[in-house]
């Protein structure tokens, strides 16, 4: 056999073992074989940890809540962090609709950025308090007090009227002042600084 | 529930504290002696511990919703030391027993599955080093900079390490991504239970699961046992503690990607789901607190980093930017990775100021801070990749060149 014959042979044999070859290729690089490491998740441990709620309502549970119920709540697990009426801190400012002109955070540092004047989505709220909120007691919150947390700093934000019930199919149609404010990324299109 | 988590916090602070004190006692090297060829060193032991003449330290703000800084100005190389790797946590470093460790990916696949922490670690497994910076490092630089700035408090919010785990892909695969999936919602196992919504490309592109990191098991402060890995991509979307992954045809526009981690510009829009970080270079020698002792030769030492690949090229001046020259890369560079830099300097003992401007694989140079105030505008929040100036007085004391 020439040099270039068996050269071609080699080729071919390399071909045959990278294309052929039945064992787990390298991860990453395309297709693999089922390995079976994990288990199958039971739909109730998916539920328990399935807690995200999505702009068009999926994922809110049963239940309601309004300003007034959501006052008193707010009154005992969540002023001492975010103030009396939502604006005295010492923790973020919840309340706020100023400046009602234009979106001028980019322009002006001093803005204070609120759910009224900043918050695209009202189930982001919903799914923030519960997920995360109060602080030292994350998750303790019912349904009911979620969605009454969530009304009074809609109704706070001259969002929603005093009257409102916020559910899982009010809350999701409730219009966000800043819903319109946000853009994708467009920094990678080119290599100029934007 | 919560007594149970305080006390095993507190248990582990004291452990922490007597195995550090027991390391001393073993090392007894506070003192050294006046001649170390004379007497017998110290017993060999089971953890190592650096000299005690050497303290790096990070500088930790804020308590369980805080930060603690990376000293860049002590470290040498791109690897930052596993207990210097700066932190950022919105509820605290939790406490996870890594036999309890469950992963759950959901959602639209075909085999909702859970996956324990040894299952992640039979598969095929991949280590790449990469940098991890949390989107508001340099903030300080942007609005509010003083003199008396180092580069640990500047720029301290930015970390490179060997990461060790399995290709996103791989678990994808795994569980079978049903057609139409575009995002998923990767949620961590802390008290904030952090999410965030990931576009699935970066998934199938070099998105990790990693529990590795630097050659051990990842440290608690970075995750472990798991945490989601997303090479070039902004820290906060490397969600830490990782417990869930659901797979989804659109995002969920959680409080972290629409109240925070969104960059508002001067156009009166804001900025979304904007991970990628731009390319950005420091200086962090001679920078303060450094004093330079005399004129002569000085090695302007540094980093550069970019999330959209490798740093092709760092120019430095040291005349305030009048004339720039190129800066010497010390191999290995690799994309999304810290790359050491270096300049030779030979100091006439006038006031100056020292520049470095990082230049990546795309093309894309890193700007001014006029540059950038006016792309996005002064109230822009996150991803401040300006050029740092370093002022060199006659004195040799060095301070950082931004004010107001």
């Amino acid at each position: 056999m020439t040099a270039r014959g068996r050269w071609v042979c080699w080729a071919l044999a390399f071909l045959w073992s990278a294309c052929g070859n039945p064992e787990p290729r390298e991860a990453g690089s395309g297709a693999q074989p089922p390995f079976g490491f994990g288990r199958p998740a039971t739909p109730d441990e998916i539920a328990v940890w399935d807690i995200d709620v999505r702009p068009d309502g999926a994922g809110l549970p049963p239940g309601n809540g309004t300003p007034r119920e959501g006052a008193a709540i707010y009154a005992r697990k969540c002023a001492r962090c975010h103030g009396p009426t939502g604006t005295e801190g010492p923790f973020d400012q919840l309340v706020g609709r100023e400046p009602r002109q234009g979106f001028p955070f980019g322009r002006d540092p001093r803005l204070v950025k609120t759910v009224g004047n900043y918050w695209p989505f009202a189930t982001t709220l919903y799914d923030y308090v519960h997920r995360a909120m109060p602080l030292d007691a994350p998750g303790s919150l019912t349904p009911d007090e979620v969605y009454g947390v969530v009304a009074f700093l809609l109704w706070r934000n001259q969002i929603i009227s005093d009257t409102a019930v916020m559910n899982r199919q009010t809350l999701p149609r409730v219009v966000m002042p800043a819903r319109d404010r946000f853009v994708p990324d467009d920094r990678l299109t080119q290599a100029q600084v934007r | 529930m919560t007594d149970e988590k305080i006390s095993r916090r507190t248990l582990l602070a004291a452990a922490a504290g007597a195995l550090g004190a027991r390391a001393v006692e073993r090392t007894g090297l506070t003192q050294a002696p006046q001649d170390p060829t004379k007497v017998p060193g110290a017993t060999v032991s089971q953890l190592g511990q650096r000299s005690p003449f050497n303290h790096p330290r990070r500088v930790p703000v804020g308590g369980d919703q805080g930060v603690s800084l990376t000293p860049l100005q002590d470290l040498c190389g791109i690897i930052t030391p596993s207990d210097l790797h700066f932190e950022r946590h919105h509820a605290g470093v939790p406490a996870i027993n890594p036999h309890d460790y469950k992963l759950l990916i959901h959602g639209m696949v075909e085999r909702p599955t859970v996956f324990n922490l040894e299952a992640l670690t039979r598969f095929p497994s991949v280590s790449r080093l990469h940098f991890l910076e949390c989107s508001g490092n340099g903030s300080s630089s942007y609005r509010a900079s003083q003199p008396n700035l180092s580069p640990q408090l500047v720029d301290g919010l930015t970390s490179t390490s060997e990461w060790t785990g399995v290709p996103l892909a791989a678990l994808l695969r795994e569980v079978g991504v049903k057609p139409g999936a575009t995002w998923f919602l990767a949620e961590g196992e802390d008290a904030a239970l952090m999410a965030r919504s990931i576009p699935i490309a970066k998934a199938w592109d070099d998105g990790l699961v990693a529990y590795g990191q630097n050659g051990e098991a990842l440290r608690p402060e970075q995750g472990f046992p798991a945490r989601l890995l997303l090479p070039g991509w902004e820290g906060n979307a490397n969600v830490k503690w990782i417990r869930r992954i659901e797979i989804s045809d659109r995002p969920f526009m959680t409080r972290e990607e629409t109240s925070k981690y969104t960059d508002p510009l001067s156009n009166g829009t804001a900025r979304q789901f904007s991970f990628v970080m731009d390319a950005k270079s420091t200086i962090t020698f001679p920078a303060y607190p450094a004093v330079l002792p005399a004129t002569g030769w000085w090695e302007i030492r540094g980093l550069a980093w970019s999330g959209r690949g490798r740093i092709s090229r760092v120019d430095v001046s040291t005349d305030a930017g009048r004339r720039w020259g190129t800066a010497e890369l010390q191999q290995p560079v690799l994309p999304k990775c810290h790359t050491r830099f270096r300049y030779l300097w030979n100091w006439d003992g006038k006031e100056t100021t020292l520049l470095s401007r990082a230049v990546d694989e795309t093309g894309y140079v890193q700007p001014t801070l006029d540059q950038l105030r006016e792309a996005r505008g002064r109230g822009t929040s996150y991803h401040f990749n300006h050029i740092r100036p370093w002022r060199v007085r006659r004195d040799g004391s060095v301070v950082f060149g931004l004010e107001g």
